[in-house]
């Protein structure tokens, strides 16, 4: 019933620290472009780029940093399922919103 | 063994601590549920006696004992208290924790250390709530709802209320989370999942509610607190905010932790009566796929609670359907329970009448719940003593019974003793009665027009307001019935034994109270529980 500790081990010695580096990089430029698309002014637009680049950065966060990548299938679609369930909720709130 | 033949068991466990920080700092799973059992009953009394002083209020119209702020402070704190200090944590905390573990073949919890952690947010949020009461400009007047844009314009102290609340949900976060990986990971050798009791699922379809709905609840509360502190228009209106959002995201999180206060109980049910009418569990597999239904269908009904709050007609016709749905793997369980029993050879002791009254209670909670689900009815009955009188129905009628019959259920394993049967049925059949007499009046109020939330009412409505009044003191008699009966067996009672019902899963054995860390040796499990058919073995216990 336990996967076992070794198996685990391995895939976290896998992850070097240049993947860290890289990621934390990439966390760094997503940043960039948020603040250099707000200063373009482009309204509705402007925050839907914000909330695609927040949602990639959380992405990234989720697979490298918090090791997701690594994980079994059954751990990455539990993760998944808030996901749906936000989506789900969050529809449903609008059929209140838009019809309103 | 002391002088009544009956092992002190985890009682006597060896540890660094004594006297009470034995209890306090303890992360044996079983101290912690004792130590959230007394703590959630305190927060219990509290609540009833501000239960029993509003009925007392409403015994005739005009102000018979207090006016109408304190009034408003008292419906707000009994709602807070029984709400989040009594009903949430309730069963998962108290018996879930205690016999969790103990029914998967488990030493402990996946992680001994947050679950004190939980108790100790549960204390923190719990006299961050007191605290409420006595500091700024009075107790919170809002409701437990806490509604926009009163409860942003209200001078009452609003945020640490609301602090409290967050603290709390932090606390059932922390349980759920360790309960889910309790259960992924911690099951006896052969414990499959269909072999686990289904007090276990319940648990953990309620721990999948604690953990994805309770963080909605926190950023809600966290909006008002900045709201009200820094004046960033979210709810209000006057500063641009939409209060029926208020209402969508309270409720997205409120209306599933319904399912937080009634599945357990409903798994508590389950493991009583095939103990009870000796018969395996009718539907196995029914009722613990309807715990996960039930789980995941009722994210989407919220909406049910918001038909008078100006919300679109779609969306108010689409959560009605909804609603509808939801009620099926409720009625599943139902039809399941009743089918377990037929044909069994029945036993009615103090756990079975508390199961039957549930059944009853709940039913009738259920029921009226439709007609308030039903978008033309709940115009009607909306903001009414209808509501009043469902929610009391399917929460101290279904949630607290069934937590009552479990804690005799379980008393015998907890202590090691007997209760008195016999004054636990008189606690019961007062209970019984006072409850029918204390709320169903309150149905006929509301569908004659009576509002909730006054403190004062039209003088046609008093003959029932008496009524129910008088139901209030009845059950009040049995709460003390009850409780003096568990308290006083809890040292005299008689020695109960591992198995004193005949119980087949697996706290029942091992002894009686279960030894530190539970188990000698942990059981190899290799057929499913209530197994009652001789030539097909007992159950869990035989492996
Ligand atoms: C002796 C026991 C109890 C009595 C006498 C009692 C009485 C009442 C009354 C009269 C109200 C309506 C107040 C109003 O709208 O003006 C009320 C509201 C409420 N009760 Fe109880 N109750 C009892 C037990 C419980 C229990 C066990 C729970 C839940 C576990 C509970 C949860 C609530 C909630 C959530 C409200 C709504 C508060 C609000 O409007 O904000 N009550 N109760
Ligand atoms: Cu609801």
């Amino acid at each position: 019933m336990n996967p076992g500790k070794t198996e685990q081990l391995k895939t976290e010695n896998k992850n070097g620290e240049m993947t860290y580096i890289l990621a934390w990089a990439m966390l760094v430029a997503l940043t960039a472009i948020t603040v250099g698309v707000y200063t373009l002014h482009l309204g509705t637009a402007g925050v839907a780029i914000a909330l695609v680049i927040a949602s990639l950065k959380a992405g990234v966060i989720l697979l490298f940093f918090m090791h997701l990548r690594q994980e079994s299938r059954f751990l990455q679609s539990v993760f998944l399922l808030p996901v749906f369930l936000l989506g789900a909720i969050i529809g449903l709130t609008f059929i209140d919103v838009w019809y309103r | 063994m002391n002088e009544s033949g009956i092992q002190p068991g985890f009682y006597a466990a060896p540890g660094s601590r004594t006297g009470i920080f034995s209890w306090i700092f303890s992360t044996d799973h079983k101290r912690i549920g004792l130590l959230y059992l007394f703590s959630i009953f305190s927060f219990f009394a509290v609540g009833v006696c501000f239960g029993l002083l509003m009925r007392l209020e409403l015994i005739a119209p005009g102000r018979t004992i207090v006016g109408p702020s304190t009034y408003n402070a008292f419906f707000t704190l009994h709602g807070v208290i029984m709400i989040f200090l009594f009903v949430i944590p309730g069963i998962p905390v108290s018996l879930g924790n205690f016999f969790m573990p103990l029914q998967i073949g488990a030493r402990d919890v996946a992680f001994p250390r947050i679950n004190l952690l939980s108790w100790w947010f549960y204390i923190t949020g719990g006299l961050l709530a007191l605290l409420s009461l006595f500091t700024g400009h009075g107790p919170p007047d809002t409701g437990w709802t806490f509604y926009a844009p009163y409860s942003i314009r209200t001078g009452t102290n609003v945020v640490l209320a609301v602090s409290a609340a967050f603290v709390l949900g932090m606390s059932s976060i922390l349980t759920g989370l360790n309960f889910i990986t309790t259960i992924h990971r911690m099951r006896a050798p052969g414990m499959t999942w269909f072999r686990m009791p289904l007090f276990v699922w319940s648990v953990y379809a309620t721990a999948w509610v604690q953990i994805l709905a309770t963080p909605i609840l926190g950023i809600t509360l966290l909006l008002v607190i900045i709201e009200r502190l820094f004046g960033v228009g979210f709810f209000d209106p006057a500063k641009g905010g939409d209060p029926i959002l208020y209402q969508h995201l309270f409720w997205t999180y409120s209306h599933p932790a319904v399912y937080i206060m009634i599945l357990p109980a409903m798994g508590v049910v389950t493991e009583i009566i095939p103990v009870f009418s000796r018969r395996t569990v009718f539907g196995y597999k029914a009722i613990a796929f309807s715990s996960m239904a039930i789980a995941s269908v009722g994210y989407f009904v919220w909406g049910h609670h918001m038909f008078t709050s100006g919300m679109s007609d779609v969306a108010r016709v689409v959560f009605s359907f909804i609603t509808f749905i939801v009620a099926i793997p409720s009625g599943v369980k139902v039809f399941n329970w009743v089918a377990s029993m037929y044909k069994g050879s029945i036993r009615v002791d103090a756990p079975l009448l508390f199961v039957l009254a549930f059944i009853f209670l709940f039913s009738i909670g259920g029921l009226t719940g439709l007609i308030l689900g039903a978008l033309a009815t709940n115009i009607q009955v909306h903001g009414t003593y209808f509501v009043v009188g469902h929610f009391h129905y399917v929460i101290f009628g279904g949630a607290v019974f069934a937590f009552f019959g479990g804690l005799h259920y379980w008393f015998p394993k907890i202590t090691g003793r007997m209760y008195n049967e016999k004054r636990a049925r008189l606690a019961w059949l007062f209970l019984f009665i006072g409850f029918n007499a204390l709320y169903f009046p309150m149905f006929i109020l509301g569908w004659e027009g009576m509002p909730r939330r006054y403190y004062d009412y039209l003088p046609k409505f008093q003959p029932l307001n008496v009524v129910s009044t008088v139901g209030s003191w009845i059950v009040a008699t049995g709460l003390i019935l009850l409780f003096a009966n568990l308290l006083r067996s809890a040292r005299k009672g008689a020695a109960a034994g591992p198995n004193p019902w005949g119980g087949t899963t697996l706290e029942w054995q091992t002894s009686s109270p279960p030894p530190h860390e539970n188990f000698g040796e942990i059981p190899v499990i290799t057929q499913g529980p209530y197994i009652y058919n001789p030539s097909k073995g007992k159950g869990h216990g035989t492996a």
